[in-house]
């Protein structure tokens, strides 16, 4: 540690002038260091928070939408007559009526001063144009309300939207913002008439991508990752599971076993991006199976979480004590009876928290799911595993990517949905683990 | 659709097969089960997978192999000679004849190739149904035969067990396998790069432009595949992450197994994992829309231009998710140090601070490498902080506070949308996914070794 010619003569004298600087040395060096410790812990603690807060306070909002009260005039003429119409073709003259025009006219009303045909044009503008959806299907679900006015919340558009929540800096210059003078003040006189709330939004949580932020919604994201790992558990649950019981219960110890054994190893620490690679490679340019399919991403993620289920599974099955096993052998039973009746039960808390780990891992995977091409602008929910649709993960990265000021807030929204099913998987896990465990 | 079809048919016949067997097995002995070698269920399961084995047998090798003889037969279909194809690889036709299968006439108008599509189409369609068939026939037979061999002294449960094992084996096999086709996938489709540009231009060309002209006559540039940068950019980045993760991940690590109370660690252990949780493209998002913005104010604040795709911010954010990554391995390479070490060392005066330093830290060192090493294959292989973070221009430049590109974007730029399959461009993108491969493997042993060689046994 220190060189004995630095030391007083007789090391013994605490209280020589040297013994209490060199201690005091010591002890401040021991200070620091804790000290040190302690921050790195601080730093990433505070890190963890900053990330957090920083996605929760940005997509809280993607929640929630403006919306516009609107007093509305539903003329038989335009939309159609359901007394004497068949409900389809009532739907048929509902999809095919000039709904912006409705709108239009109710704005006339209230903005009886915009009288050119370009304003009008743009006075239309502070609604979405997903309004004709939101009409149509307000329409046909109540067809009492034809030959009425009704008021009606209708959705803004996107800027008008970022305005009201204060994302967008009114402050600027005009030509430095989305949004002109002009809609502000048409949005200031809505506002003062209390005719502007922002509202809980369900399109959100129900509908599939849109180019348009304000109509964009995750349900079309969700339906794909949960489709693409019903493949994936489909396919690495039982291989998993059956080769580590090979592997730990069968396998004779010899230079294959060792072989498999490093290669395991070795594909857990492989990037995920490699598996996408292989993914494109094989089942995409070799067995053509479709692009930017779910089968092909569950089979990806499959490859690339088998390594995850394979050595949780062997942890859980080492840990069913040997007693278990000799006690069914004695009783007669053969080897594979011995496991598939008795170690194998035992196991199953310890091999399920694996495999839900695994699962949480492939949900937030993204880069492998790029390569298969599941990365397509898909509005439709995907109604099967071979048809295109996208991921949960993907979506965030797509919606990352686009410029319109609204969809930060929509992705900040999308990866608080991820984030809520990982949490929910992993707390799944944890409950599994602390109810079964058993200390033997 | 039809695969789906066929698949459910031959479950629906191996139930039945399940029911069928063990009834044959009891009537042989006349309902006596005492008389059978196996339970009758044993029966059953013999009869259900000798339907299903070769059934799907079958099924895998049409996946794997008819798609391949079906686009052989169409290429011999096409007449000798005939002049749309006559001079162009094979490949390239067949692409041809793809889109024709898919479209129609809408974009393909050479009457050779849609009489080659219509070939296609109709022996695909022939082949489906042979092999649907071929199947199905398979499987009956294997139920005919199992039925055929129940009596009572048939040792079924054995044959059963058997079976099993030889589905563990196989299971157990896949992951090799799974090594195998990355290997086979990555080698050959990056040979095929190499034929069209040579390795030494890949490995030590200083020039990365993948934009080669599509057709002779186009004008363009031939393209530069010299991957200098992307190693440059990727070894930056990974370094700024290591500067990171490595300090803060190890000092973490020592704080919370040799200071912390049981408390903090209760606290601080969960808050690691959820860090570690978090999916790589939160943390694309985080580092490109606030810490890069972040940087870059800040760098404005004190006169320093920093790009807004700068290896900093992608860097630093790496960094952050590599942290528990690092702090965990170092926590079990720390506790694995056996507690009379230390204690030996806090009884002869010396502080915690200096027990850790120089007894617990030189006595767990090659786990702590191992750690480090794992590390670096991960900030080698992350893709999504990269490609949503770091730019796209390849510059060869140690400049953190500059723009770089890595290996893992390029792929994905490379491969993203609709590409053709054989352009140099597309091919250079599994010749960087070798490198990546190698590279990572290159940590991943190196670390198990050190781990495993320089670990020193106490107990």
């Amino acid at each position: 540690m220190t060189t004995p010619s630095k030391i007083d003569s007789n090391p013994t004298v605490w209280d020589s002038k040297e013994m209490q600087q060199r201690t005091a040395r010591r002890y401040r060096q021991e200070r620091i260091f804790r000290a040190a410790g302690l921050g790195a812990v601080a730093v990433s603690a505070l890190f963890l928070v900053v990330l957090l807060s920083n996605i929760i306070s940005q997509g809280t909002g993607g929640f929630f939408q403006t919306y516009i009260e609107t007093e509305i005039e539903l003329p038989v003429k335009v939309l159609g007559d359901p007394r004497t119409m068949t409900p389809e073709e009532f739907a048929n003259s509902v999809r095919r009526a000039n709904m912006l025009g409705l709108v239009a006219k109710s704005l006339e009303e209230t903005f009886p001063d915009v009288t050119s045909r370009n304003e009008k044009r743009a006075l239309l503008k502070i609604y979405s144009t997903g309004v004709r959806g939101q009409l149509a299907q307000f329409v046909t679900e109540n067809p009492d309300v034809i030959g009425t006015r009704q008021t009606l919340w209708l959705l803004a558009s996107d800027d008008i939207d970022q305005v009201v929540k204060g994302n967008i800096d009114t402050e600027t210059d005009e030509s430095d913002r989305r949004v002109s003078d002009r809609e502000l003040a048409w949005l200031q006189t809505l506002e003062d008439a209390g005719r502007v709330d922002v509202k809980f939004h369900t399109t959100f949580l129900t509908s599939g991508d849109s180019r348009n932020p304000e109509m964009a919604g995750v349900w079309g994201a969700v339906v794909g990752s949960a489709l693409t790992l019903f493949v994936t558990l489909i396919l690495a649950f039982p291989v998993g599971v059956l080769s580590a019981i090979y592997l730990e219960e069968f396998a004779p110890q010899n230079r294959f076993t060792d072989f498999l054994e490093i290669n395991i190893n070795n594909l857990a620490a492989v990037p995920s991006i490699v598996f996408g690679l292989l993914g494109l490679a094989v089942f995409i340019g070799t067995m053509h199976l479709p692009r930017s399919a779910p089968l092909v991403g569950g089979f990806t993620l499959a490859l690339m979480t088998l390594p995850t289920i394979i050595i949780a599974s062997r942890a859980a099955i080492k840990a069913v004590p040997p007693s278990i096993r000799d006690a069914a052998r004695g009783l007669g039973a053969s080897p594979m009876q011995v496991i598939f009746h008795h170690v194998l039960p035992l196991a199953m808390p310890g091999i399920l928290t694996g495999t839900i780990i695994g699962m949480a891992q492939a949900l937030g995977e993204t880069a492998p799911l790029l390569m298969i091409g599941m990365v397509a602008f898909i509005v439709d929910i995907p109604s099967g595993i071979t048809g295109a649709a996208t991921a949960l993960p993907v979506q965030v990265y797509l919606w990352a990517d686009s410029p319109e000021r609204a969809f930060a807030e929509k992705t900040s929204a999308a990866i608080m949905v991820l984030l809520f099913f990982l949490i929910m998987m992993n707390a799944v896990a944890i409950k599994l683990r602390q109810k079964f465990e058993r200390k033997w | 659709m039809t695969s789906s079809a066929i698949s459910v048919i031959i479950l629906l016949l191996s139930l039945a097969a399940f029911a069928a067997g063990r009834q044959r097995s009891l009537a042989t002995v006349g309902g006596r089960r005492g008389d059978l070698h196996s339970l009758p269920r044993h029966y059953g399961y013999f009869a259900a997978s000798l339907v299903v084995l070769p059934a799907t047998l079958i099924l895998v090798l049409w996946l794997t192999f008819g798609d391949f003889a079906l686009e052989r037969m169409t290429l011999n279909s096409i007449p000798e000679g005939a002049a749309v194809t006559e001079g162009i690889e094979d490949h390239l036709v067949l692409n041809r004849i793809r889109i024709a299968v898919d479209q129609g006439d809408r974009v393909e108008k050479d009457p050779t190739i849609l009489a080659a599509a219509k070939f296609y189409r109709e022996a695909h369609g022939e082949a489906v149904w042979l092999t649907f068939a071929a199947a199905l026939l398979a499987g009956l037979a294997g139920l005919a035969y199992a039925l055929k061999v129940t009596s009572a002294e048939f040792r079924a449960r054995n044959k059963v067990e058997t079976f099993m094992r030889v589905a563990l084996i196989a299971c157990s096999a896949l992951a090799v396998l799974t090594t195998v086709g990355i290997v086979a996938s990555l080698l050959f489709e990056s040979l095929r790069f190499f034929q069209q540009v040579p390795i030494s231009e890949f490995l030590f060309g200083l020039k990365w432009s993948p934009q080669t002209a599509l057709r002779a006559d186009q004008v363009g540039s031939s393209g530069a595949f010299g991957a200098v940068p992307l190693f440059a950019g990727t070894l930056l980045i990974s370094l700024l992450a290591m500067l990171v993760a490595g300090p803060i991940g190890l000092l973490a690590a020592i704080y919370l197994t040799q200071y912390a109370s049981g408390r903090v660690r209760a606290v601080a252990k969960p808050a690691l994992e959820i860090l570690a949780g978090v999916p790589t493209v939160v943390y694309g998002f985080f580092a490109a829309l606030t810490i890069a913005p972040l940087f870059r104010e800040m760098g404005l604040s004190v006169g320093l231009d920093i790009a807004s795709e700068s290896a900093l911010a992608a860097g630093v954010v790496m960094g952050i998710m590599i942290i528990p990554f690092v702090s965990s391995l170092s926590d079990d390479a720390i506790t694995a140090v056996p507690r009379s070490l230390s204690d030996g060392s806090l009884a002869l005066g010396a502080t915690p601070s200096e027990t850790i330093r120089k007894v617990i830290l030189p006595a767990a060192l090659p786990g702590i490498v191992g750690a480090f090493l794992l590390a670096v294959s991960r900030a080698v292989g992350e893709t999504m902080i990269v490609v949503m973070a770091a730019g796209m221009q390849p510059n060869l430049t140690a400049n953190p506070f500059e723009a770089v590109t890595t290996v893992t974007v390029q792929i994905v730029a490379l491969l993203t949308g609709d590409q053709e399959f054989d352009s140099a461009k597309t091919l250079s993108a599994f010749a960087l996914g070798l490198v990546l491969f190698v590279v990572t493997l290159f940590f991943n042993v190196i670390a198990i070794r050190v781990v495993r060689k320089y670990r020193e046994i106490y107990d």
